[in-house]
C-alpha cells in the first residue's frame, strides 16, 4: 500500500495550519519590509534637510562653482573679514562657512582653504565640496600654464573593454556582477532553505518520538515512507511559505512606496538612471550592458540546474536532519550531531563567496563543486559563469549517488532510532544501528 | 488449520544482544492469547516482528495460512505499550488519518468512527485537540483507532495502563465483544489478574526464550500439585494438627474464617485421593473448609521464571 500521498498531505497541512507557521509567514515580510522602509525613510529625511552654507572667497577664483542645489544653498559673503564672517554665520545659525584665502600661488591657497561649522560637517558634503574645489582649481592652474580647457575636455576618452571568449561569448565587468548576483542568490537561497526547513523536519521527527505516536504509525507504514513523506511534506510547506513571502513582500513594498513616497530601491534608482540615460549616452550603454548580461546568462541551463541541484542538495541534507531527529529524544541532544551537517554547508557558502567570485573556474571552486556536500551551493554559484555540461552532469550524478546513500543511511538510523527511547546515542551506537 | 497466527523459530539479535532465541508460538483462531514475561524478555520484539516493524534474523511468521506480507498490515490492529497521538491535531482528523493509513477509505472510516465514538460516549471530542484531553481519554481514542479497521488479529500491549477501573472495565468488555465477533487477540501484560480473567492460551517468555506455552487450563493442571486447603473445627488445634500430620504432608496456612478452626494446607501423596483425605478428616472433626488449590497465573509465572 502506498501511503506516501497521505503522509505528505498530513505533514503539509499540519505545518501550514500551525499557528506559529502562519504568524511567521505573515509577520516576517512585514517586519523585513517595515525595517527597510524605516531605514530608507530616515535616510531620505536626513538628505532632504536643506542647509545654507556661507562662502567667503577672498581669492575670487571659485565663486561660480557654488551653485544652489535642491538641499544646499550658498550665500556669498563679500568684503568682510574672516572673523566677522564667522560671527555672522554663527549668529544666523547657518550650516557652515567655507573660507578661501587670497593667494597668488594656487599650491599655497589650497592648503589654507577651511570649513568652519558648529558640528563636524557630514562626510559626503565635505567630499563633494573638495571635489568641486579641486576640479575648479585644477582648471585654473591648467589655464595659468596655457592649456586650453575646452580642447582638453574634448579629448577625454573612456575605455570600456569588451570581453569575449574564444568561442564568441561576450562578457564584461557588468556581466560578471550580474552573474555573481544570480549565482549568489541561488546558492544562498538553497543554504537558507536547508537550514530553516531541515530543522523543521528534525523537529517534526522528534515530536513524533516524544508524543509516542511513532510505533502506531510505523505498524501501518514503512519507516522510509514516513521519512520521505515528512521531508516532502515539509518542503512543500516551505515552498508555500517562500512563495507567500515573495508575493507579500512585493505587495508590501509597492504599498509602502506608494504611501510614503519612499523609493525603497533608491540605491539603484531605475527611474533616475533611465532618465539620465536619455540625456547621457554613456549611462545608456551601461544599462544596455546590464540587459545584455542578463540575456546572455545561460537561462535555461540556470533554471534546470537550479531545480536539480536545489532538490538534490535539499534532499541530501534533509534526510540527514531526519536521521538526527530519529536518533535523539529531544532538541537539546541534537547539538552534537548538528555540527557535522552545518560545517560543509557553511564551508560551501564561504567558498562560494570568496573563491567563486575571484575565480569561478579555479581549482578550489571546481573541486568543491564536485564534492556532494558542497556541490549544490558552489555549483549553483558557478553555473552563471558557464560551466561545461559534463561537469554539471558529473557533479549531479555524484550528488544523486550520495543522496541515495544518505537516504539509505538515514533510513537505517531512522528505523532503529524512532523506537529507541531514553538514551542519548553516540556516533559509535549509530554505526551499530546500521547493522541491525 | 486452526491457528490464526504461527511464529516458527523466530530469532532476532541486536548487535551482541539476543532479543529472541528460536521462539515459536501458535495463536488459535478466535482465542485470547496472553504473551507474558518479565521486563526485557523479548515480548515487544516478538510483537514488532509480527507487525513487520522489525525483520527477524531467522524463522518466519504465518498469518491465516500465509507467510507474513506487507498487505497483512490491514489485518492487524496494534496498540503498542509506548503509545501517543499527535498532540496538536484534532481528535477526528487524527483518527481519520490513522484509519486511512490502515487502508480504510475516508468515508468508511468516518462512518465507523461515528459509531465507535458514540459507543464509548466520546462523540463530542471530535474537534478537540489531543493536548486538551486527559491521558485516559487519549487512550480511548487509541483503542478505537486500533480496532477500527476490524482486523483479524488484535495485539494489545499493556492495554489497561492509564485507565481508571471503570474505563479499564469498559475496554475489557470491548475486547471480549470483539473476540465474540471473531477476532483473535494477543494480549501482553504484567497484570496477572486480567490474564486469569481473559486469556485462553498463554506463552511465557524469559530471557529471549519461550519457557512455557499452551492452554491456560492445561498449564494450570500441569502446575497444580494436589494441595488442599482445609479447615476443621477442633478444641485442641495443636493436637489435631499432630495427628493429621502423621498421615498427611501438612503445612500451615491462613485464610478468612468466622469460626475458630484449624487451618492447614495438605499435600497429597501419589497414592492418596482427595476422597481419602476428606473421609479421614470427617472422622477427626467437623470440616468447614475443603478446597483444592489451583495455582494462579502469578504463581506459575514466578515459579517458571525461577526454575529457569
Amino acid at each position: 500500500m502506498n501511503h506516501l500521498p497521505l503522509i505528505i498531505k498530513r505533514e503539509y497541512l499540519t505545518k501550514v495550519k500551525n499557528k506559529s507557521f502562519i504568524v511567521m509567514t505573515i509577520l516576517s515580510p512585514m517586519i523585513m519590509i517595515g525595517l527597510i522602509a524605516v531605514v530608507a525613510y530616515l535616510s531620505q529625511l536626513n538628505n532632504n534637510k536643506s542647509r545654507t552654507i556661507s562662502v567667503l572667497d577672498e581669492s575670487g577664483l571659485v565663486q561660480d562653482i557654488f551653485q544652489n542645489t535642491e538641499n544646499t544653498s550658498y550665500t556669498l559673503l563679500e568684503n568682510i573679514s574672516l572673523e566677522d564672517a564667522k560671527s555672522i554665520v554663527e549668529e544666523n545659525k547657518t550650516y557652515g562657512l567655507i573660507y578661501i584665502p587670497n593667494n597668488d600661488s594656487i599650491e599655497q591657497l589650497v592648503n589654507d582653504i577651511k570649513f568652519y561649522s558648529e558640528e563636524a560637517p557630514s562626510l559626503s558634503l565635505v567630499t563633494s565640496l573638495e571635489g568641486k574645489l579641486a576640479s575648479k582649481l585644477r582648471d585654473i592652474k591648467l589655464q595659468q600654464q596655457g592649456v586650453d580647457i575646452e580642447k582638453l575636455k574634448a579629448s577625454e576618452i573612456r575605455v570600456n573593454m569588451a570581453q569575449e571568449s574564444f568561442i564568441g561569448e561576450k562578457t564584461s565587468k557588468v556581466d560578471s556582477v550580474v552573474k555573481l548576483i544570480f549565482g549568489g542568490a541561488a546558492g544562498y537561497l538553497l543554504f537558507m532553505f536547508i537550514i530553516i526547513y531541515g530543522n523543521m523536519i528534525m523537529r517534526s521527527v522528534i515530536e513524533e518520538k516524544t508524543s509516542r505516536i511513532i510505533e502506531i504509525i510505523i505498524s501501518s507504514v514503512k519507516p522510509i515512507q514516513l521519512m520521505l513523506g515528512k521531508i516532502i511534506g515539509t518542503s512543500l510547506a516551505g515552498i508555500t511559505q517562500f512563495v507567500i513571502w515573495i508575493i507579500l513582500g512585493g505587495i508590501l513594498m509597492s504599498i509602502i512606496s506608494a504611501i510614503f513616497g519612499v523609493d525603497l530601491l533608491q540605491q539603484t534608482p531605475q527611474q533616475d538612471v533611465i532618465q539620465q540615460a536619455m540625456e547621457n549616452p554613456q549611462v545608456g550603454v551601461e544599462i544596455q550592458n546590464i540587459l545584455t548580461a542578463f540575456y546572455n546568462l545561460p537561462i535555461a541551463n540556470l533554471i534546470i540546474a537550479f531545480i536539480l541541484f536545489f532538490i538534490g542538495g535539499y534532499l541530501l541534507y534533509s534526510s540527514l536532519y531526519a536521521a538526527i531527529g530519529a536518533a535523539v529524544d529531544n532538541e537539546t541532544d541534537t547539538q552534537q550531531f548538528m555540527l557535522p551537517i552545518l560545517m560543509p554547508l557553511i564551508l560551501a557558502v564561504y567558498i562560494g563567496i570568496f573563491t567563486v567570485i575571484e575565480d569561478p573556474h579555479g581549482t578550489v571552486s571546481t573541486i568543491f563543486s564536485f564534492i556532494p556536500f558542497t556541490s549544490p551551493v558552489v555549483m549553483l554559484m558557478r553555473i552563471p559563469f558557464g560551466v561545461p555540461l559534463w561537469q554539471q552532469g558529473l557533479s549531479f550524478l555524484l550528488l544523486v549517488g550520495t543522496f541515495m546513500f544518505t537516504v539509505w543511511f538515514a533510513a537505517k538510523i531512522y528505523k532503529v532510532g524512532i523506537l529507541m527511547y531514553g538514551k542519548k546515542p553516540t556516533y559509535k551506537e549509530l554505526i551499530k544501528w546500521i547493522r541491525y | 488449520m486452526n491457528n490464526l497466527l504461527e511464529a516458527h523459530t523466530v530469532s532476532k539479535k541486536f548487535g551482541d544482544f539476543t532479543a529472541l532465541n528460536n521462539v515459536s508460538i501458535s495463536v488459535p483462531k478466535g482465542s485470547i492469547f496472553g504473551l507474558l514475561g518479565p521486563n526485557g524478555a523479548g515480548k515487544t520484539t516478538l510483537i514488532r516482528v509480527i507487525n513487520q516493524i522489525t525483520m527477524p534474523d531467522a524463522g518466519h511468521v504465518i498469518l491465516d495460512n500465509e507467510p507474513l506480507q506487507p498487505h497483512h498490515i490491514k489485518d492487524i490492529g496494534y496498540l503498542p505499550e509506548e503509545r501517543g497521538l499527535y498532540k496538536s491535531m484534532k481528535v477526528g482528523e487524527q483518527a481519520l488519518y490513522l484509519a486511512q493509513l490502515k487502508g480504510l477509505s475516508k468515508v468508511e472510516a468516518k462512518k465507523r468512527l461515528k459509531i465507535w465514538f458514540e459507543r464509548l460516549e466520546i462523540g463530542d471530542w471530535w474537534n478537540k485537540k489531543i493536548q486538551e484531553l486527559s491521558k485516559g481519554m487519549a487512550q480511548k481514542i487509541q483503542f478505537v483507532v486500533t480496532v477500527l479497521h476490524e482486523p483479524k488479529l488484535l495485539i494489545f500491549d499493556e492495554p489497561f495502563s492509564g485507565f481508571d477501573p471503570i474505563n479499564a472495565n469498559l475496554i475489557k468488555d470491548e475486547i471480549l465483544r470483539l473476540k465474540n465477533e471473531g477476532a483473535t487477540v494477543i494480549f501482553s501484560t504484567h497484570r496477572m489478574e486480567s490474564v486469569e480473567e481473559l486469556c485462553d492460551d498463554i506463552a511465557l517468555l524469559h530471557q529471549s526464550n519461550k519457557i512455557l506455552d499452551g492452554k491456560l487450563t492445561d498449564i494450570k493442571r500441569q502446575y497444580k500439585n494436589n494441595t488442599f486447603e482445609v479447615g476443621i473445627k477442633a478444641s485442641d488445634k495443636n493436637k489435631l494438627k499432630e495427628i493429621i500430620s502423621q498421615k498427611f504432608n501438612t503445612s500451615s496456612t491462613n485464610f478468612k474464617s468466622l469460626d475458630n478452626i484449624l487451618k492447614l494446607n495438605i499435600n497429597l501423596a501419589r497414592n492418596q485421593s482427595s476422597n481419602d483425605l476428606l473421609s479421614y478428616l470427617t472422622t477427626q472433626g467437623e470440616v468447614s473448609h475443603f478446597v483444592e488449590l489451583i495455582p494462579s497465573v502469578n504463581d506459575i509465572f514466578i515459579q517458571a521464571v525461577k526454575n529457569n
